[in-house]
């Protein structure tokens, strides 16, 4: 399992209710539900990995997450996962909006486009950067919405939104990020983890 | 139809009060079950038939002497696999394969025709509940039918709400829409204006109202594909003729293929029952029961629901699936909603779609292995 689904597994106690969006084949929900006996549900727009989810045993709804989160009740999770997909939304605040107001704790993940060797891919061979967290061409990207982690940090500051927890992760290493360390988090870390309320 | 020695029957002697006000008491379910029941009794399957569906599900139909209707997904093996799990399938109540229903006699011994009481899916559930008592089982592992078999599965889990462990409506809606009861009248008229009709008084299987029946099946079955599947499968295709004839007779495949499921399904068919039970179908609508709110016909249930829609059914759409979806969730109920991509239109729940069959197969088995 990938070290961002540890780090994401780690922020969330046993026995709670959680809804994953984007859940993709379902793996972080398998490991919640086998490892913290989590009350797991995934949200997953592609039929194939909806299929392998059910495959798992898992409960999953085919899905767009910008039309059907809204079906869901104010707080009915303790926490809602986005693990990298909000910059691949038509509408990221709106979907931002919708975590925060079905769950009682939203994580998200950012890869992170402040990442130095995103700069650098930019800056010296002068075309679209491609790296292990954003692996496609430009023409082929899910990805509408790049940001950083400063810019991500700034956005939820401005929504109002409370940070619990805001983590660095560059391959294994994990740090936090404050106000103070915010500039150089932003060129090392390749993606952030962010705890958030409202 | 002279198929009594295979139908099994349950008379129940309880009486069950119906919708429309009336009592009905000493009436026969007819059943068939396949696989066995588990010492537990905790591996067993109730499945609910469409329309023109009846308790045959899988296996020789003894009545029509082919594949039962469900063959595709139930036997060993299969999605639902009779070497683990005990099925259980009925006729419904107004049908014509053994269940009480128009063709049957009244204490005076005579035919009811549309004397029969009209019935509804409500109704169809609360006799079908019987069966529960009569195999001694508790609680089923799982209920389960597609299009009117997926109405009785949503009435039936809001009726008995801890009667179930697991929930599978197919390609089916919780309120039929103006279009749905608009194609079954249209099938009712057609019966109704057949001479032989006689006002539901037709006795013997020579004057039966045939061609009317016939025309209900033939508008119906186009209900069931798709345009896309429809024209893949026949497009202008001649049938057995190098050239149009100028006339009236079938030069298409298509009108050939119609003409044929009319007529078999006339010597399979009473066509009282069709009209008793369309009627049933068009009177539901389980949100009304709960004064327009859906979700509150689910509120007492933990059962884990499943619901399965197909991306070509015009017939019971994605969207009235979703709805269902919509309602569970927002009471927070435990539901899996999936869409499955086919162009067999309606009709995708009882052919070889593989993709549904190994989501309803991983479902179950998933499902039965945390039990």
């Amino acid at each position: 399992m990938k070290n961002e689904f540890q780090v994401i597994a780690d922020l969330i106690e046993k026995d709670k209710k959680v809804l994953d969006v984007g859940c993709a084949d379902g793996t972080l929900m398998k490991f919640l539900k086998d490892n913290k006996n989590i009350n797991i549900r995934g949200l997953e727009i592609s039929k194939e990995r909806v299929q392998e989810c059910i495959a798992k045993g898992l409960t999953v709804i085919e899905g767009n997450a910008e039309k059907d989160l809204k079906q869901f009740p104010d707080k009915s999770f303790d926490y809602v996962i986005l693990s990298q997909t909000l910059q691949a939304f038509l509408n990221p605040e709106l979907v931002l909006d919708e975590l925060l107001r079905v769950g009682k704790k939203a994580i998200v993940t950012i890869p992170n486009f402040g990442y130095w060797k995103v700069r650098f891919h930019l800056l010296f061979k002068g075309t679209m950067p491609i790296t292990k967290t954003l692996p496609d061409e430009w023409y082929n990207t899910p990805n509408l919405h790049m940001c950083t982690i400063k810019d991500f940090f700034h956005f939820v500051k401005s929504k109002d939104i409370k940070i619990f927890k805001s983590l660095a992760l560059n391959n294994l290493n994990k740090s936090t990020i404050n106000e103070s360390n915010l500039g150089v988090k932003n060129l090392f870390a390749d993606l952030g983890i962010f705890l958030i309320e409202k | 139809m002279n198929t009594e020695k295979n139908i099994k029957t349950l008379i129940v002697k309880k009486p069950l009060k119906l919708d429309c006000g009336k009592t009905i008491n000493d009436f026969p379910i007819a059943y068939e079950t396949y696989g066995s029941l588990n010492s537990k009794k905790d591996n067993a399957i109730l499945v609910f038939h469409a329309l023109t569906g009846d308790q045959f599900v899988t296996g020789i139909n003894p009545a029509t002497n082919k594949e039962g209707w469900w063959s595709y997904a139930v036997g060993p093996d299969k999605a639902i696999d009779t070497n683990k799990y005990f099925v259980i399938c009925s006729n419904v109540i107004g049908g014509c394969m053994g269940s009480y229903g128009p063709s049957h006699k009244d204490p005076n011994q005579k035919i009811f025709g549309t004397n029969f009481p009209v019935i509804t899916i409500n109704d169809m559930v609360n006799a079908q509940y019987n069966l529960l008592d009569h195999f001694g089982i508790d609680k089923l592992f799982s209920i389960t039918g597609g299009s009117m078999g997926g109405m009785q599965v949503l009435q039936f889990i809001s009726n008995f709400p801890d009667k179930a462990k697991t929930v599978i409506p197919i390609a089916t809606t919780s309120s039929h829409s103006a279009q749905n009861i608009a194609f079954n009248e249209l099938g009712r008229q057609a019966i109704t204006a057949d001479s032989n009709w006689k006002d539901g008084n037709y006795t013997s299987n020579e004057t039966n109202p045939g061609k009317g029946l016939a025309v209900a099946r033939m508008a119906a079955h186009i209900t069931y594909l798709s345009k896309k599947g429809l024209q893949e499968k026949f497009g202008r295709k001649l049938q057995e003729r190098e050239d149009l004839k100028f006339g009236f007779d079938a030069d298409f495949q298509i009108e050939s293929y119609l003409r044929y499921q009319g007529s078999v399904f006339v010597d399979r068919f009473d066509a009282n029952s069709y009209l008793y039970i369309t009627r049933a179908m068009d009177y539901f609508d389980l949100a009304k029961q709960f004064n327009g709110n859906l979700s509150e016909a689910f509120k007492n249930t933990n059962a884990k629901f499943f619901i399965i829609s197909f991306t070509s059914d015009w017939l019971y759409p994605t969207q009235e699936n979703k709805d269902i979806v919509i309602a569970l969730n927002s009471i927070g109920a435990d539901v899996g909603f999936v869409e499955i991509e086919s162009d067999k239109g309606h009709d995708s729940f009882l052919l070889d779609v593989p993709d549904f069959l190994s989501a309803l197969k991983n479902f179950l088995d998933k499902s039965y292995e945390e039990n």
